[in-house]
């Protein structure tokens, strides 16, 4: 009896009319979505009705607030290179994605954001849950649309996607009305909509006048400097700023994201540049004659005091957007285009050689003779120490994500990344809580990957939450928190320069960490001291499924080098012990 | 410096506003905004005199304006050989004995007078800034009551001369 109406059920089901949100669900099939990362709602009711009838055409993750899906849905687009799909509902749903949406945005990670909307008919009247997510999000989408007419709504995903993806990748917001996505439609879907975007052509070919310039100018090059940023990662450009560094004998020095980018361990890298940069490449930035800028965007934690960045230089800057170009730092030769094709046709160009032996091997010495540093205590734990001994259990292949603070200085100094994607971190908005669901979504795109999520116990508690999705899916993250019982950055800033206020930044008050984990069924482990963490890695590295580490580390430990802000680039601290 | 920039943008809804929320937040000056249809359809102009620092942040303007998906085409046509103009309604105290000097004064700026009351006079003037900057000084002594102003409208002349000759400077003085 119960099976018959199970089966009468079924058979009405699939007699459901079509919707105009069974309408977006084939558009996201047909743009070949696998995973998609959502939290219902009123107003989102009936697209989550259509992905249910969809529910075999791909993988949907319910975090556990809409903040951690848009994290995860960013990490998955970071290491996977595909745009990270999330779906929320109208007001409060959409309010919680915005820190993720801003933070895609100037970190330039694709995403496509649905959000429901209440019906046309009461938009503006400060319906339930009604909230202004056009102007909200205008600023921080690289672009946006609200669905007026559902007819419109293939060529509107054809388009979020093509935008989100192509030229400087960035979130596109579609909205739609809860009216439109129930809207009972007749029509079949039709895949090949036409893209209506007259206003939107980026330039990927470099102009050939400008790279014969760079030429040139290399080839007169006496303290020449390659700066490789995250714009290297999404043109798929590392072999061929590899090949560029070595046939010219470049040194090269790295933004925050485009770690990874140039290999770490090479013998021509020189390290992070910036407030927490080495010393090599901040010299090296300051004193050089020639910077050549791939991919980044001239962020001021990597300038310091604009004046006192590259003085002496001739700048070239490649970057596909061309508003980045002279931005901040005037720019001698601009070359608009994608950093893998402006490479590929520098790599034709026939450069002489520059005549920089004496550049090299100064930078040879300052490497020797100002490398990085941190004094080890007898038995307890350091945040850089930490890092380190989890690049060595992982033999640095891990997939790692951080939140925002010190130990992700840390990270970017000691884990030694030398392959593109595999470095997860929130740059441009230092979004704390960042880490933990990136590490979800890094997980989701790269199951067979070693996915470590290095976080602060400050930012993990924004979004621990998300510990749910763990266990329901069964991802084996190693979440390591390295945790100094404070928020360690704003800490190091108060010592440094509130004389010690130490205004709000201390924990006094903790979760059991281990117990939290095990409240989800998760491996928890407690460590305080180097044994017990040298002792439990390959414990925590061979286990099959997730672990969360409560490493517990000095509260008094800073993270050095420094510059301090509004100084220049010549201008570090704690550059030796 | 105050430089003259068109857009042509795609006549959708937010059009207007994403133009502005991105000026405002790279912390552009705007002077005046006009927005009007063109002739083709679905497309409209949109006329902005911003008032920038330097060469460099004008470049900002242009490059931020052109990475909207909506704008087809930004333009700074201050230097060009251009045809320039906006519209002032300005409401003057007045009354009969009056009216006669206020003609006076306006018909060398080709103004007209499109309303009277019994104690008022409300003119219209169109043309440059600066011919429009006059008019409204000469009226201030008689009171005036109201003014509203529609900014800047312009577009390129036919024809461009091969020489820069400056002409246009004294457009927005």
């Amino acid at each position: 009896m119960e099976r018959s109406q199970k089966q009468e059920q079924s058979a009405a089901e699939t007699k459901e009319p079509k919707t105009g949100a069974d309408l977006l669900v084939e558009s996201l099939i047909n743009e070949g979505v696998e995973t998609l990362f959502g939290y219902p709602g009123g107003a989102a009711l009936p697209i989550f009705d259509a992905l249910y009838k969809a529910q075999n055409s791909f993988d949907q993750i319910l975090a556990r607030h809409e903040q951690g899906s848009i994290h995860a849905a960013e990490g998955y687009a970071r290491v996977s290179g595909k745009p990270g799909v999330v779906v929320a509902t109208s007001g409060p749903g959409a309010t919680n994605l915005v820190t993720g949406i801003a933070d895609a945005m100037i970190d330039s990670l694709p995403l496509i954001v649905i959000t429901g909307q209440v019906a046309q008919g009461v938009i503006g009247t400060d319906a339930f849950q009604e909230v202004d997510v056009m102007g909200v999000t205008t600023p921080i989408t690289k672009h946006n649309y609200q669905v007026r007419d559902v007819k419109d709504l293939p060529r509107i995903v054809k388009e979020a996607f093509h935008i989100a993806t192509t030229g400087r990748p960035g979130p596109v917001l579609i909205d739609m009305p809860k009216d439109i996505s129930a809207e009972v439609i007749e029509a079949e879907f039709q895949a090949n909509v036409e893209l209506d975007l007259p206003g939107y052509q980026p330039t990927t070919k470099p102009n050939p006048l400008q790279t014969k310039k760079l030429a040139e100018a290399i080839g007169n090059a006496k303290k020449p400097v390659l700066l490789t940023g995250a714009g290297i990662l999404f043109a798929e450009a590392s072999e061929q700023v590899r090949e560029f560094a070595e046939k010219y004998s470049l040194p090269v020095a790295s933004t925050l994201l485009g770690l990874g980018a140039f290999p770490g361990d090479h013998p021509l890298f020189m390290g992070m540049a910036g407030m927490h940069g080495t010393y090599t490449s901040n010299t090296a930035l300051y004193e050089c004659d020639l910077l050549i800028n791939i991919g980044a965007r001239f962020d001021d934690r990597l300038t310091g005091k604009l004046t006192s960045f590259a003085p002496n230089a001739t700048v070239a800057h490649i970057d596909i957007d061309p508003a980045e170009i002279g931005k901040n730092v005037p720019t001698d030769i601009p070359i608009v285009g994608d950093a893998k094709e402006a490479l590929t046709k520098l790599l034709t160009h026939d450069i002489k050689q520059p005549e920089h032996d004496e550049w090299l091997v100064q930078i040879h010495e300052n490497k020797e003779n100002y490398p990085l540093w941190f004094n080890t205590p007898d038995q307890e734990m350091i945040g850089q120490w930490v890092i380190k001994k989890v690049h060595e259990a992982t033999k640095g292949n891990a997939i790692v994500t951080t939140d925002v603070g010190q130990h992700q200085m840390w990270t970017a100094q000691y884990y030694t990344f030398t392959q593109p994607d595999r470095w997860v971190s929130s740059g441009g908005l230092g979004t704390m809580g960042f880490g933990f669901p990136a590490a979800i979504g890094a997980q989701l795109a790269k199951p067979d990957d070693t996915v470590v999520a290095i976080v602060g116990d400050g930012g993990f508690q924004m979004t621990l939450q998300e510990l749910s999705i763990l266990q329901e899916k069964g991802l084996p993250v190693k979440v390591i928190i390295v945790n100094n019982q404070a928020l360690g950055m704003v800490r190091q800033w108060q010592e440094a320069f509130y004389s010690e206020r130490y205004s709000q930044s201390i924990f006094s008050i903790q979760p059991d960490f281990v117990k939290l984990a095990e409240s989800y069924n998760i491996k928890g482990m407690q460590l305080k001291t180097q044994d017990e963490f040298i002792k439990a890695l390959p414990e925590i590295f061979n286990y099959e499924g997730p672990v969360v580490v409560d490493a517990r580390v000095l509260q008094q430990e800073n993270v050095f080098p420094m510059i301090a802000p509004g100084s220049g680039i010549n201008e570090m601290i704690g550059v030796k012990p | 410096m105050k430089r003259i920039i068109t857009a042509t943008v795609r006549n959708r809804s937010g059009v207007l506003n994403r133009v502005t929320s991105l000026l405002q937040r790279r912390q552009f000056n705007i002077e005046s905004i006009s927005v009007g249809r063109t002739e083709t359809e679905g497309m409209s102009k949109m006329t902005f005199v911003v008032d920038v620092e330097d060469f460099q942040k004008l470049e900002q303007v242009t490059k931020q304006l052109n990475k909207q998906i909506d704008v087809i085409k930004v333009s700074d046509i201050t230097d060009k050989a251009i045809v320039a103009r906006e519209l002032a309604l300005i409401k003057i105290v007045s009354n009969s004995q009056l009216r006669a000097e206020i003609q006076g004064i306006i018909e060398p700026f080709r103004a007209t007078i499109i309303d009277v009351s019994k104690d008022s006079l409300s003119i219209q003037v169109t043309g440059k800034p600066d011919k429009v900057e006059a008019l409204i000084e000469l009226l201030k002594p008689y009171g005036i009551k109201e003014l509203a102003r529609t900014g800047l409208t312009a577009f390129v002349r036919g024809h461009q001369p091969n020489t820069q000759d400056g002409s246009f400077q004294s457009l927005l003085g």
